[in-house]
C-alpha cells in the first residue's frame, strides 16, 4: 500500500534460511522461513511497535529491514532508495540513515573500550570530525540521553543495565540515523529501569523526528510507546492498526488471545478479566500449516481456514488483519 | 581517535557507579552472560586484571624464576672471569668453590656452559613462539570472522598440518635447507665488517630451527584464536559495529584483537616452554643447535653420555636438567596465571 508520505516501505519482505546437513557437500533439508512475506509503510515520525511470541521472526524482520541479515526476496525502500540492493562499501555508508538499539545492553557494548572510544568511533564512522571538537561531541551525545559527562572515561562494566543501555541509545544517535530499530531495548532491564528507558525513547523521537521501529514481546510496553502496533504470527503480520484501537478492540483471533493475556492493574477489573487461553504451541517455521498459519490454535477456525493463507481485510480505515471471519468475528458496535 | 590522555586500566569507583539520572538503579545481581563482558559494578573485589595477576602467590615465584633465569643468561657470562669461557685441563671435576657446578669432559666450567645454553634456549624459545603467533593469530582471524566455506577450508587445512609428525617434518626440514642456507648467508655476510655479522653463518643450523619450530607450533594457536573469534563475531557488540557501518579491518582490529588479548598472551606464554623443549629434544638428538654451541639440549646429551655407573659426573645432568625445568615450570605458571587474571569472572 503505497501512501505517498512513505519514508519507509518494506514490499514483500522474505527471510528464509536454509538448514543443511552433510559434511563439506552441504544438503538443503528445509526451509525456516522466519520472515515470509512483510509489507509495511511507516510514515516519517511514527513509531511502529511490533509485537509477537517468542520466535515469530520479528528480531529477524527488523535486522532484515537494517540489512544486518540479507533479505531472500523484496524490498526495503527508505526515503527513496531500496536497501536490498546495496551492497559492500554503499551499504556501509548507507548505515548512518538506520541504526539499531540491541536488546541486551551487557553483550551490545564492548567491554574493552570506554564509553568515550565507543561513541567516538560511532561519530566517526560517517564524519570527519577534527580531534580537538571530539570531546565536546560525546559530551553532547551524553547528555541527549542523560548520562553526565563524567562517565566519559569509564567502561562498560562500570555502569548498570539501565545506564549501558543509555550508552547504546547514545552510539545508535551518533550518527544521526533517520530510522531506529529498538529490538527487545527494555527487556533485558528491570522493570524500574524500563519506563525511564521508554521514556528516553519518546523524548528523542520526539525531538529529533525519529522514525521508529520498536519490538517488544510485552504489550504494555508497546502501547505506552507506539503510534501503530503490528502483530506478527509466524514470520507475517496478522494485524495492524493504530496502538489505541488494538488495544481496546482486538481483531484478528490471535491479537485477541494476546490482549486477553495482559493484566489489567485495576483489581476490580482484573478479578473479571476473560482470558483466551489458546490450545497447543506455535506451530514450527519449517513446517507452517496449511491456509492460515494460525487456524490449529484459533478459536473461530472454520472449514475454509484450511484452504489459503487469508488476505489482509480492512476493517476501518488504518486497521487491517488477516483474517476471513474479520467482519463475521468483530461485529461493528 | 582517542584524544584524552590516561587511558588507564578499569577501575570500578569505590561503592558503586553514582547513578545520574532518575532513582539509584539497582546494580544487576546476575553476572554478565557474555564472557567478554566484566563483571558487575557491585563486585568491588574485582580490581584491575595486572592487580589480580600479581596476587597470585605462583605468580610471583614464576616471575622470580623467570627473572633469575632471563638475567643470569643475559648478564651471567660477562660477570664471570675470562678463564671460565675456555677449557681447562681440570676435566670432569665435581662443583667446588672454584667451579659451582663443576667441569664438563673438556673441563669447561659448567656453570657458564648453563647461562650460554639458557642463552640460546630461551632465545629460540622466544622467537619461535613470536613466530607462531603471528602466524597463527593472523590465520585463526581471518578463518574465523571469514567464516562459512573459507574457514572450513583453512581449518581442514590445519587439521592435515596437524597430523603431520612435527619432529621427523623439521628434522627433514632441517636437512635439506641447511646447507643451502649456511652458504647463502655466508655469501651474503662474507663482506661485511661488522664481526657480529660475519658470526651469523654459524648460528644458521639455530635460525633455520627457530623458523621452522615456528612454522610447526602455530597450528593450535590459530585454532584457538578462530574458535573466539567465530564466539566474538556473533556478541552483539561487533553487530553494533557492522551496524554502524565499521569496515572490516577497523571491526578486526578494534573489537576482536583487543578482546582475544587474553587468550593469545595465556597462549603465547604457554608456547614459548613448548618451542623450549622441542629445541632441546632436538639438539638432544644432534639434530638441533649445533654442538660446539651450548643449549640445554646439548647439554643434557652431554651429560646423559657422562652419567654412567662407573664414574658418574651427575652435575652434568642434574643441573641443567633442574634450571630447564624450572622455566618452563615458571613459563607455565605464568600462563596460568594470566589466564586467571585476565578473565574477567575470576575472583
Amino acid at each position: 500500500m503505497p501512501t505517498a508520505d512513505a519514508f519507509l516501505e518494506v514490499t514483500d519482505l522474505k527471510t528464509h534460511f536454509p538448514i543443511e546437513k552433510g559434511f563439506l557437500v552441504k544438503k538443503r533439508v528445509g526451509t525456516v522461513k522466519a520472515v515470509d512475506g512483510i509489507d509495511l509503510t511507516l510514515a516519517q515520525g511514527e513509531v511502529l511497535g511490533l509485537v509477537g511470541e517468542s520466535g515469530c521472526g520479528k528480531s529477524t524482520l527488523g535486522r532484515t529491514i537494517l540489512q544486518l541479515i540479507p533479505p531472500t526476496e523484496g524490498t526495503v525502500v527508505l526515503a527513496g532508495r531500496n536497501l536490498a540492493g546495496l551492497r559492500g562499501g554503499d551499504l556501509r555508508r548507507a548505515r548512518a540513515d538506520f541504526q539499531m538499539i540491541f536488546q541486551d545492553p551487557y553483550a551490545s557494548l564492548n567491554p574493552r573500550m570506554t564509553v568515550y572510544d565507543t561513541l567516538a568511533e560511532a561519530i566517526s564512522t560517517h564524519k570527519n570530525i577534527p580531534r580537538g571538537e571530539m570531546p565536546r561531541r560525546v559530551s553532547e551525545l551524553l547528555s541527549r540521553v542523560g548520562l553526565s559527562p563524567r562517565f566519559i572515561r569509564k567502561y562498560p562494566h562500570e555502569f548498570s543495565g539501565g545506564q549501558r543501555q543509555r550508552i547504546a541509545i547514545a552510539r545508535a544517535l551518533a550518527v544521526e540515523p533517520k530510522l531506529i530499530i529498538a529490538d527487545e531495548p527494555v527487556s533485558a532491564l528491570d522493570v524500574s529501569i524500563q519506563a525511564q528507558i521508554i521514556n528516553l525513547l519518546i523524548k528523542l523521537t520526539r525531538e529529533m523526528g525519529l522514525t521508529m521501529i520498536f519490538i517488544s514481546h510485552d504489550l504494555s510496553v508497546v502501547k505506552h510507546i507506539s503510534d501503530r502496533i503490528a502483530v506478527m504470527y509466524l514470520g507475517r503480520i496478522v494485524e495492524i492498526g493504530p496502538s489505541v484501537e488494538v488495544f481496546e478492540k482486538p481483531l484478528h483471533p490471535y491479537t485477541k488471545a494476546l490482549v486477553s493475556a495482559v493484566p489489567i492493574p485495576d483489581p476490580a477489573r482484573e478479578r473479571h478479566r476473560k482470558r483466551i487461553i489458546l490450545s497447543g504451541d506455535p506451530p514450527s517455521p519449517v513446517n507452517p500449516p496449511m491456509g492460515c498459519t494460525f487456524h490449529p490454535r484459533c478459536p473461530y477456525m472454520i472449514e475454509e481456514c484450511r484452504a489459503a493463507y487469508p488476505p489482509f481485510v480492512d476493517y476501518t480505515p488504518g486497521r487491517r488483519a488477516t483474517c476471513i471471519r474479520l467482519h463475521e468475528i468483530n461485529p461493528p458496535a | 581517535m582517542d584524544a584524552l590522555p590516561d587511558k588507564a586500566a578499569p577501575v570500578p569507583a569505590v561503592g558503586g557507579s553514582a547513578p545520574l539520572a532518575g532513582p539509584s538503579p539497582p546494580p544487576p545481581t546476575n553476572p554478565p552472560p557474555s564472557p567478554a563482558a566484566a563483571p558487575a559494578p557491585a563486585m568491588r573485589a574485582a580490581s584491575s586484571p595486572l592487580a589480580r595477576f600479581w596476587r597470585n602467590p605462583a605468580v610471583k615465584i614464576a616471575v622470580l624464576i623467570l627473572a633469575l633465569v632471563g638475567g643470569s643468561a643475559l648478564f651471567g657470562p660477562l660477570l664471570m672471569p675470562a678463564r671460565y669461557q675456555s677449557p681447562t685441563p681440570l676435566q670432569l671435576a665435581p662443583p667446588s668453590f672454584a667451579h659451582w657446578l663443576g667441569t664438563d669432559l673438556n673441563g669447561r666450567d659448567q656453570l657458564y656452559r648453563v647461562f650460554i645454553g639458557a642463552r640460546i634456549s630461551l632465545a629460540v624459545g622466544l622467537a619461535g613462539a613470536l613466530i607462531s603467533f603471528f602466524i597463527g593469530t593472523t590465520y585463526g582471524l581471518v578463518s574465523g570472522y571469514v567464516g562459512g566455506r573459507t574457514d572450513a577450508v583453512m581449518m581442514r587445512a590445519v587439521d592435515v598440518i596437524y597430523s603431520i609428525p612435527r619432529l621427523i617434518f623439521i628434522i627433514i626440514l632441517i636437512n635439506i635447507v641447511e646447507q643451502p642456507f649456511h652458504a647463502w648467508l655466508q655469501g651474503k655476510v662474507a663482506a661485511s665488517s661488522s664481526e657480529a655479522l660475519r658470526s651469523l653463518p654459524g648460528y644458521s643450523k639455530t635460525l633455520i630451527l627457530i623458523l621452522s619450530l615456528g612454522l610447526v607450533e602455530w597450528l593450535t594457536m590459530a585454532r584457538i584464536v578462530r574458535g573466539q573469534t567465530l564466539v566474538l563475531k556473533n556478541l552483539q557488540f561487533v553487530t553494533a559495529a557492522r551496524s554502524l557501518g565499521q569496515t572490516h579491518r577497523k571491526i578486526l582490529t578494534r573489537h576482536l584483537l583487543p578482546n582475544l588479548t587474553g587468550i593469545i598472551a595465556v597462549y603465547l606464554t604457554l608456547t614459548i616452554p613448548a618451542v623450549i623443549l622441542d629445541e632441546s629434544f632436538l639438539s638432544y638428538l644432534g639434530l638441533g643447535v649445533d654442538a660446539s654451541q651450548a643449549s640445554w639440549g646439548t647439554l643434557l646429551s652431554d651429560g646423559a653420555q657422562a652419567v654412567n655407573p662407573i664414574k658418574s659426573s651427575w652435575w652434568l645432568l642434574v643441573f641443567p636438567a633442574a634450571v630447564m625445568s624450572g622455566t618452563l615450570l615458571a613459563l607455565n605458571f605464568l600462563g596460568d596465571g594470566l589466564r586467571d587474571a585476565l578473565d574477567p569472572r575470576g575472583k
